[in-house]
């Protein structure tokens, strides 16, 4: 560190003085913004370590490797003097990547993959699976107390059976060592040492062998071997199923079927007989293809799509329409207590969104509901179940929770319209639809168009209002994952996925949210560059 | 069933299991007694907020005696399912967690639950309940409670005689003078089969058919001339009809209307009982009743725990599952903290001095296991919707046929 040059008494901010060193790098005097600095990057790196060792413990390398990256890129991006942009962009581009790109990258990946029901772990889970599926306690067999044994680093089991004390390991098959009158676990085995329960149970790499070790009953394997589930007790198992890891087949002994792994994750007999457990394979552009070409998907996402754009669409109209026209009525100076009742406008915008859906679900009810008994006479019109009703009533609870949105919006960019234009016109004799068209309506444009897009964008995904007032019902007759007529693409995806219980498919939900990705992505481009024609108008 | 908001995941497990080394064994203790020194070894059990406080105390003895952590993590019941089926194969799910026996089929698919022996102590549960963890063959959890659903009246407006068949009943709930002799829930629009399967087993058209084992095998049972009788039945009862049975009921509405006293009967479970009787309302329990002759099968529901295919702890989670939750103490711990029928056979004829779970226990005993094979996961959407088409007056039969069809080429 350079010592501005100069004597003692010379103060630091003479003029002649050289520069001096930045807050980056050092402190001196009462540099409160270095000390500030230097706690929350001390936090952040404190947080950083922790997400590094708890990483490493539990393995995840992705997430290993991207916080050490980020750690270093924080450190040195603030703590030298080169890279002053960076410092302001750095939190920005690491929220981008992180719940971005990554979450992006992860969902392209797990749409080339059947990940789903049946295919979450990997092969060499699967098999294990199967092997634990294929074996099973011999009918019949007693438990026996047991002792786990050692010899020479070599682990076994004694077993008491019948007063004798009988003891194997993997390679050799039980066989009688001593006679005991005790009918408790062997507390002596000649030539064996025994491993105290506890040791066992402490030692986590021991307890996992004791878990996998079968000692055969005799030469015979068909006669099954011991195993134990708790380290004291012991019973005989016999498994029909054996593994081949050069021809990835599984095999079952007790009717010869052989099962082949195949391309699509299964194990698979000559006859199309599946074992259960299958792995997840990266399957190409397959569920994108089943998309369209699966014909019970397909007519019933069509119907799905097309809905989902004239709700999105319905969405940002009406509601701006109704914001708009309000938002001049009520700035009339002719309107009195327009303070009071812009507020009021506001409540159902204030008003938790999940909780309106919700409540009007009940007031949509045929029999019960307030809408039919107050509006309707008490007809039985049936909002909910009729595809047409049902539509119509979740796009008024949707333009119900967003006009006052637009209200706003609106009111604040008619105050700000330059009032010189608008006198100038009048004075020119223009009427006021004139005024309207001309001059009110291009000017608030430009100043909400960008909030249509992302409105749009925001109801081309708007889960919430569709899950919670009616779930997508009333269902399409025969469409597979319990898609229904308000079903949007958002919601779409979430049955298809399975979260909600039932089979899932969350490569299929994947592709299916990459296509709803683009689609939006696409038109909002368009859109904004509409908005640029819209500001040179 | 009823429907549950979105949960919120607990991100904390992943954190909390990184905790889960082992550290430095004990002095081995040489007591006689058969319990182990497991100091040092943390056994981590997801459960509900409901069953926390049964485990807890199960997990106490276990504290106390062996000297081993038991770590429970807090979920929602919704998520459990989906969230074990995804974090087992990541290392990073539980060593036991509690679970509902229609998950088996897919937890078995996914491969991530591990087969459980519990030698001698199988003899002291319920048989249904062991046969409903039984998948294959193999017995895959341990079973703690049964649930079921049943006839719940009201007492002050029809007395406490059961209704032999659904004709009695409407009979005996008209005659009370309450707004309407029956309510039953369909979910709104989305339907409710689990609640009406009971009427639709006494026609003799279960769900899937069962083999001479009793497991269920993947041919659907429900078409045939027993599966129309039902529907036309269902479309008779519905809107179009007597209007006995309603889409425009819901959960909600079905639970104010009984609790009301506007409605003589309805068809629930043990979970909704509080609900029932918060206005005051006297109730008995009762079989359901059969419409179509045969007995009245509803489904019967149970929870258990299962073992992760990948706990690295699983010689004391056995342990831990066979002399500690498998005991009498252990048992009736986890009933008083959720009261649910017991399968612990001795506890549940003890706890049946309560009429009410009296009632679910008979209701139970009449029941059959639902199915836990995973093709049942393709069944309740289009099942659920065929149903309430039928109840708004669509054409019973042909709906019926089409949803059999359906359902036939999604199992594949």
């Amino acid at each position: 560190m350079s010592v501005p040059q100069g004597t003692a008494t010379e103060p630091a901010t003479a003029p002649s003085a050289p520069p001096r060193e930045s807050h980056a790098r050092a402190w001196k005097g009462l540099g409160w913004g270095f000390l500030v600095k230097l706690v929350i990057l001390a936090v952040i790196n404190a947080f950083g370590v922790l997400t590094i060792i708890a990483a490493a413990q539990v393995g995840s390398w992705i997430v290993l490797v991207g916080s050490i990256v980020i750690l270093l890129v924080a450190d040195v991006v603030y703590f030298t003097k080169r890279s002053i942009p960076l410092k302001y962009l750095l939190p920005g581009l690491i929220f981008l990547f992180v719940f971005q790109v990554f979450i992006f990258g992860y969902t392209a990946f797990i749409a080339f993959t059947n990940y789903g029901t049946g295919h979450v772990g990997t092969q060499e889970q699967a098999v294990e699976a199967a092997l634990i599926q294929g074996e099973r306690r011999v009918e019949g067999s007693p438990t026996y107390p047991l002792a786990v044994v050692e010899r020479a680093g070599v682990l076994g089991f004694a077993i008491t059976d019948a007063g004798e004390v009988k003891v194997g390991s993997a390679e050799q098959p039980l066989e009688v060592v001593a006679q005991t009158g005790d009918t408790g676990a062997p507390a002596d085995v000649p030539g064996w040492q025994i491993v105290p329960r506890n040791d066992l149970i402490s030692d986590k790499a021991m307890q996992q062998e004791v878990q996998e070790l079968r000692v055969p009953v005799s030469d015979d394997p068909n006669e099954g071997s011991i195993r134990t589930r708790d380290g004291s007790t012991g019973a005989i198992y016999t498994s029909t199923l054996v593994w081949d890891e050069q021809a990835q087949t599984i095999t079952d002994t007790v009717n010869g079927t052989v099962y082949s792994a195949d391309d699509h994750g299964n194990f698979v007999a000559e006859d199309g007989t599946k074992l259960p457990t299958g792995w997840a394979v990266t399957v190409g552009w397959e569920n994108f293809t089943r998309l369209f070409t699966d014909p019970a998907l397909f007519e019933a996402l069509s119907v799905v799509a097309v809905w989902t754009v004239v709700f999105a669409v319905l969405s940002v109209a009406i509601p701006f329409a109704m914001g708009l026209i309000l938002a001049i009525i009520y700035n009339d100076p002719r309107v009195r207590g327009r303070k009071f009742l812009r507020t009021l406008f506001i409540l159902p915008y204030a008003f938790p969104a999940f909780m309106s859906a919700l409540l009007f679900r009940g007031m949509f009810n045929s029999e019960f509901g307030v809408i039919n008994e107050l509006f309707f006479f008490g007809a039985n019109i049936d909002w909910l179940g009729d595809p047409w009703l049902a539509r119509g009533a979740v796009l008024f609870v949707n333009i119900w929770l967003t006009y006052p949105y637009y209200f706003l919006v609106c009111t604040g960019a008619i105050q700000a319209l330059p009032a010189d234009a608008l006198e100038a016109a009048s004075i020119d004799g223009a009427s006021r639809s004139r005024q309207l068209r001309s001059i009110i309506l291009p000017l608030v444009l430009v100043a909400t168009a960008p909030l249509l897009i992302s409105s749009f964008a925001f109801s081309f995904n708007n889960f919430t209002v569709i899950y919670m007032f009616n779930n997508g019902g009333p269902a399409i007759p025969g469409a597979p994952y319990a898609l229904g007529a308000t079903d949007i693409l958002i919601s779409a995806i979430w049955d298809i996925s399975g979260v909600s219980g039932g089979a899932a498919d969350y490569g299929l939900a994947s592709a299916l949210s990459i296509i709803v990705f683009i689609v939006v992505g696409v038109i909002a481009a368009i859109a904004f560059r509409q908005t640029r024609k819209l500001e040179e108008f | 069933m009823r429907k549950m908001g979105i949960g919120a995941v607990a991100l904390a497990s992943a954190i909390l299991l990184a905790g889960c080394s082992s550290s430095p064994s004990a002095t081995p203790s040489e007591t006689e007694d058969a319990a182990i020194d497991a100091s040092g070894v943390t056994l981590t059990i997801w459960t509900d907020e409901n069953r926390k406080p049964a485990i807890e105390a199960a997990a106490a003895a276990f504290e106390e005696e062996t000297g081993g952590k038991i770590e429970l993590v807090q979920k929602n019941f919704e998520d459990i399912r989906n969230d074990f089926i995804n974090q087992v194969p990541t290392g990073e799910g539980p060593d036991l967690t509690i679970g509902a026996h229609d998950w088996l089929g897919a937890l078995v698919a996914a491969g991530v639950v591990d087969t459980i022996d519990l030698g001698d102590k199988a003899d002291s549960f319920e048989d249904v309940a062991l046969s409903a963890m039984t998948y294959d063959g193999q017995l895959y959890a341990l079973p703690y409670s049964l649930e079921t659903i049943a006839l719940i009246q009201n007492t002050d407006l029809v007395g406490e005689d059961a209704p032999a068949t659904w004709d009695d009943m409407i009979a005996a709930g008209e005659e009370s003078g309450a707004e309407r002799p029956f309510v039953i829930n369909t979910g709104g629009q989305t339907g409710d089969a689990y609640t009406m399967y009971g009427f639709q087993t006494s026609f003799g058209a279960p769900v899937f058919v069962q083999d001479d084992t009793g497991s269920y095998t993947s041919e659907v049972g429900m078409g045939g001339d027993a599966g129309t009788a039902f529907a036309e039945w269902l479309g008779a009862e519905g809107e179009k009809g007597t209007k006995h049975i309603s889409t425009t009921i819901d959960y909600d509405t079905n639970n104010e209307l009984f609790a009301s006293g506007k409605a003589a009967y309805t068809v629930q479970g043990p979970w909704a009982i509080e609900t029932l009787t918060a206005q005051g309302a006297k109730i008995k329990v009762n079989p359901i009743p059969s419409a179509g002759g045969e007995t009245a099968a509803p489904f019967v529901g149970v929870q258990g725990f299962y073992l992760s295919s990948q706990s690295e702890n699983a010689l004391v989670a056995q342990e831990f599952l066979v002399n500690y939750l498998a005991t009498d103490d252990a048992q009736k711990a986890l009933y008083e903290a959720d009261p649910r029928i017991p399968a612990w056979s001795s506890l549940a004829e003890e706890v049946s001095s309560d009429p009410v779970i009296a009632g679910f226990l008979a209701s139970s005993q009449n029941g059959v296991p639902m199915p836990s094979i995973p093709e049942m996961g393709s069944v309740w959407d289009l099942w659920n919707a065929a149903q309430v088409q039928i109840i708004k007056g669509a054409d019973p039969a042909s709906t019926w046929d089409k949803m059999v069809a359906d359902l036939e080429a999604a199992i594949g």
